[in-house]
Order: C-alpha cells, then sequence, then structure tokens
C-alpha cells in the first residue's frame, strides 16, 4: 500500500476493496472529495454504500486499498438522529465539543452558535425526546458540525423524514454546507435527492459495488426538487441505475 | 424558496396549537426580517405541529391517582385483618388484632429500644449495600465488556442470582465464625451478583447506533464508558441496584436471624427471633411489619425518586 500526499482533498479512496468473508461487497472503488466539495453516493441496494461510509468513517478497514482523510476524523450522520436521550440538544454538541478537546469556558457559546445556525436559538434545553424528527436531525448535524472535521459523512440522513420536513432539511443543507465550506459525502438511494443537492453525484453498482458512472451536476442554486434540471437529470440518471438492476435479474 | 402552499401552518396558527407553537413562533419572530425568513417560517412552522408539549399532571390529580389507592388497599388488609380477630377464627396467642401488635410496638417503642434496633439493620444493610455496589459495578462492567470474562463467568453470576443466599449462612459462620464478617459476607453474597447483572443487562440493551455515534464523535477506550456506556446503560443498572439492594436486605434478616449471638447487637432480625422464643406473635408480626416498612421505605424515598427522574429526562415514562 502506497502512501500519496493527499494535500488538496477531503477524502481520497484509492482501489478500496472490502470483503466479508468470501462476499465481495466493494471493488475497485477510487473516488476524491474535493475540500469543500458536496458529492452523492447514489447505488440501488447492496452496493455497499453504508459500509464504504463506515470505511472512510474509521468505523472498519478496508480489505484493500488505502482512504485517506487529511481533515482527521470525519463526522457521521445517521438515519437515525443518535442522539443520546440522557442529555439535552446543547449537552448532546457540547459532548462532541468536549471530545474534540475544545475548553470547558467555550463549549456553551460554540454549542448555542451550532444550534443558531441550524436554526434551533431556544432548544438547547430541550430534551431529545421533546423535538420532532426535524429538529432532531438538525440537532444530529449541528453535533456533526461541532466536530469541526472538514469532511461530514451522511449516511442517508433524510430517508426517515417526511416528504415536506425532507424538502426543507435539503434547503437547511444546502445553506448550511455554503456557509462552513464543510466537504461533504452524502450516501442516498433517491435520485433526485442525489441531484437536488450534490455538485457530483457517483453512482455506484451492486454486488459488488463498484464506481458505474460519474455526473458533474451544473445547476445553479438555489435548487428546488421540481426543478426541470434536476428532473432531466433524475431521469438519465435513473435509466442507467435501472439497467445496473437489470443486469442482476439476467443472471 | 420553500414551498408556498404549507405557508399558512406558520402565519395562522389554530387557537388550539397555541400551547405548542408559542416557543417556536417566537423563533419565527425574531428571524423573520431576516433574508431567507421563508425558509425560517416555514421551518418553524413544521417544529410547531410536530412538537407535543406535555405538561406534568397537577399534584391534586397525582395524589388522587398515586396516593389513594394504596392508602385504600392498606385500609381494606387491615379491616379483615380486624375482622378476622374479631370472629376468632383462631386464638389470640395465634392471630392477634392490629391494636395487639400496635401496642406491642409501642411497648419496644417506650422502651426506647426500638430506634436502635431499626438502625442497626439499616446501617449494616445501607454498608452492605454499598460495597456491593463498590464490587458489583466494576465486575459487571467486565462481565458485559469482556467476552472471555462474559463466557467464564456470566452464567455462574446469573446462577447465583437464584441461590437463595440464606444457604450461604452455614458456611459463612463456619468460616467467621458469630461475627459482624458473616452478616456482610451473606449481604454481598446476596447483592453483588444482582448489582452486576443489572449492569450487564443495561449495557446489553444499549441501542448499538449509540455506540457508533459515541465512537465518531471520538468518545473511545475510558472516556466511552464514561460518556456513552455507562449513561446509556443507566436505566438497567438503576433496576439491578433496586433488586440489589432487595437482595441486600433479605439476606441481612435471614443472617440476622440466623446467626444470633449477644456481641452481634439487636437488629429487626434478632427482634424477630425473640419474638419467637417468647411465643409473642404480637411482636413478631410487629416486627415484620417493620422489616417491610423499612423496605418499602427506603425504595419509595431512595430509588424510585432516582429512577423517575432518569426515565422521565429520557422520554420513557408517562
Amino acid at each position: 500500500m502506497t502512501v500519496t500526499t493527499a494535500a488538496g482533498t477531503a477524502a481520497r479512496l484509492t482501489h478500496v476493496t472490502k470483503s466479508f468473508g468470501p462476499q465481495q461487497v466493494l471493488d475497485d472503488i477510487s473516488v476524491d472529495v474535493a475540500p469543500g466539495e458536496f458529492v452523492t453516493l447514489l447505488g440501488a441496494s447492496g452496493c455497499g454504500k453504508s459500509t464504504l461510509l463506515n470505511l472512510v468513517a474509521g468505523l472498519d478497514a478496508p480489505t484493500t486499498g488505502t482512504i485517506e482523510v487529511p481533515g482527521g476524523r470525519p463526522a457521521l450522520m445517521f438515519q437515525e438522529h443518535a442522539l443520546f436521550p440522557w442529555l439535552t440538544a446543547g449537552k448532546n454538541i457540547e459532548l462532541a465539543l468536549k471530545m474534540r478537546g475544545m475548553p470547558r469556558a467555550d463549549r456553551t457559546d460554540e454549542a448555542e452558535r451550532l444550534l443558531r445556525l441550524v436554526r434551533l436559538r431556544g432548544a438547547y434545553t430541550k430534551r431529545v425526546h421533546e423535538l420532532s424528527g426535524g429538529m432532531r436531525q438538525r440537532v444530529a448535524l449541528a453535533r456533526a458540525l461541532a466536530q469541526d472535521s472538514r469532511l461530514l459523512l451522511m449516511d442517508e440522513p433524510f430517508a426517515a423524514l417526511d416528504a415536506i420536513t425532507r424538502d426543507v432539511l435539503h434547503e437547511e443543507l444546502t445553506r448550511v454546507w455554503s456557509e462552513t465550506n464543510v466537504a461533504v459525502l452524502f450516501v442516498t438511494h433517491n435520485v433526485r435527492e442525489a441531484v437536488r443537492l450534490a455538485e457530483r453525484v457517483v453512482l455506484l453498482s451492486s454486488r459488488p459495488g463498484r464506481v458505474a458512472r460519474q455526473w458533474e451536476v451544473g445547476i445553479p442554486h438555489p435548487r428546488r426538487i421540481e426543478d426541470a434540471d434536476v428532473a432531466a437529470l433524475s431521469v438519465e440518471i435513473t435509466e442507467q441505475l435501472r439497467g445496473e438492476i437489470r443486469r442482476h435479474g439476467q443472471h | 424558496m420553500a414551498s408556498t402552499e404549507t405557508q399558512p401552518a406558520t402565519t395562522e396558527p389554530r387557537p388550539d396549537d397555541e400551547r405548542a407553537t408559542s416557543a417556536a413562533a417566537t423563533t419565527a419572530a425574531r428571524e423573520t426580517p431576516a433574508p431567507g425568513s421563508d425558509l425560517a417560517g416555514l421551518e418553524a412552522g413544521l417544529d410547531a405541529l410536530d412538537t407535543h408539549a406535555t405538561a406534568r399532571p397537577a399534584l391534586g390529580e397525582a395524589l388522587r391517582h398515586k396516593v389513594l389507592p394504596p392508602v385504600l388497599a392498606v385500609v381494606l388488609v387491615l379491616a379483615l385483618w380486624q375482622a378476622a380477630f374479631a370472629l376468632d377464627l383462631k386464638p389470640d396467642y395465634q392471630l392477634p388484632g392490629p391494636l395487639m401488635v400496635w401496642d406491642a410496638l409501642a411497648e419496644e417503642w417506650y422502651k426506647g429500644t426500638i430506634l436502635g434496633v431499626v438502625w442497626q439493620s439499616v446501617s449494616r444493610g445501607a454498608l452492605g449495600f454499598g460495597v456491593a455496589l463498590v464490587a458489583g459495578t466494576p465486575l459487571g462492567l467486565l462481565v458485559a465488556r469482556v467476552r472471555p470474562v462474559r463466557a467464564a463467568i456470566g452464567p455462574i453470576l446469573s446462577g447465583l442470582q437464584s441461590l437463595p443466599s440464606v444457604a450461604w449462612v452455614p458456611a459463612a459462620i463456619i468460616w467467621f465464625g458469630l461475627t459482624n464478617a458473616t452478616i456482610y459476607a451473606v449481604v454481598l453474597l446476596g447483592a453483588v451478583p444482582s448489582i452486576a447483572n443489572g449492569l450487564v443487562a443495561g449495557v446489553d440493551r444499549i441501542d448499538p447506533l449509540h455506540l457508533r455515534a459515541g465512537k465518531v464523535i471520538g468518545a473511545r477506550g475510558l472516556r466511552g464508558v464514561r460518556h456513552v456506556l455507562l449513561p446509556a446503560a443507566l436505566p438497567g443498572y438503576i433496576a439491578g441496584l433496586k433488586q440489589g439492594w432487595a437482595f441486600s436486605w433479605r439476606s441481612l434478616m435471614a443472617a440476622e436471624l440466623i446467626a444470633t449471638s449477644p456481641e452481634l447487637g439487636v437488629g429487626l432480625g434478632r427482634l424477630l427471633d425473640t419474638g419467637r422464643s417468647y411465643q409473642d406473635m404480637p411482636l413478631v408480626l410487629g416486627a415484620i411489619l417493620l422489616i417491610l416498612l423499612v423496605g418499602i421505605g427506603i425504595e419509595l424515598l431512595v430509588f424510585a425518586p432516582v429512577e423517575r427522574r432518569v426515565l422521565r429526562h429520557r422520554g420513557l415514562l408517562r
């Protein structure tokens, strides 16, 4: 395994493969994420999206290949909010600040600032169960941002939300991303969501996961999921995705 | 920008939603002048619609629902007891009435010894429980998190829970003689497995997602135990502590009842034994009543408030 200098990238995956026993899940994945870039990984079931994120997050090690994340340990947001129910919203964020090594005196102010960033001013003392699904995901986003990592990994973070809330959080995420300059690697199986959010869409094939094709999304912000440009590109990507899925029915 | 069809939700809060909207509405109002307030307003509206404020019931209502039923139950039991006594179902020396038991306890009270007797037992129980807590917690943590340790002693630990600790009394007397060490040994053998098992159960029930989230934010190793594992396991741990106390108290009574010696002082178990040797049924029943009252009292005054607080904070209590 060669260690190359990865200056000028937020994450660099080089020929990454991953097997669980005899089953190969990921095959020769090479993806670069530039600093501040928004990339979505798109794929059907069995493409190993979540496995790939776990590898980048350092929760698991690749079988072969290298993963470089120069900006330190990446932040990770899950499909469920994964907030700690024994802490208030503010204290959840403060715990991440503490683990990052921020002195106690600065933590409360920083937690309040992050809550304002996700438009949850005044939610500091709220318990997790007192928040709605959308509010919980925004606190989870604030907690992820509290790690001050240069790379934010998101594992279908809006999949469990209702359509109206998801739409609002797309807008919110785009705003927070443009204000913070964090690079985002966003996993989803929702083609429109991928096109709505990303600068670049990476389509993975299934079993094993390989990079099938990539698209640069040149549509200017603000975008809406209903926009004609978004819809047109989504149709093109969906066709390719369906082709990938059909191949599995043939053997 | 934000979809307009959902806008009325924020601009016209329904009167019946006033309680829920108030918190979020102030946020929206403050941010209205800012650019992009369209989204902020929409978001505040969604938050308000999805949030349900839960009010704690009023004191009067709580008293009626929580205090009245057990008081009625106690009154009913006393009435049945008095009726059985009045009907002479058994001779008085076998079935004394509630008032006779009360008199027996009052007599002990006037002798000025009863508080000392109760304190003797409670202080022993508390000390034994404290030591069991200090020993059982690391033991439970080891069994829960270290696989070989779990395989080796996990089954023994849960098996020990079903062994009545009174079975240890003869062995403890042979080891330590009629000393306090015997009593504490029996208490510990009763309580440590409960506390350790409670913690193991608590750790086993932790949502794996919380452990992963802890790792992601950098809470690994001992910091992970302190900031994620222990707080996440707290509800199960507290249930284990409650059971640990019950086992301490039971084991203590068994030990005091069997291991009687002038050097050991007079506890509630000893009082019970004194009543038996004099065939003094009112005293025996009085001692049983005191043992029960201490057990319930500690549960209600110490464990119940802690447990309710923990569960309420996590939204696990309605």
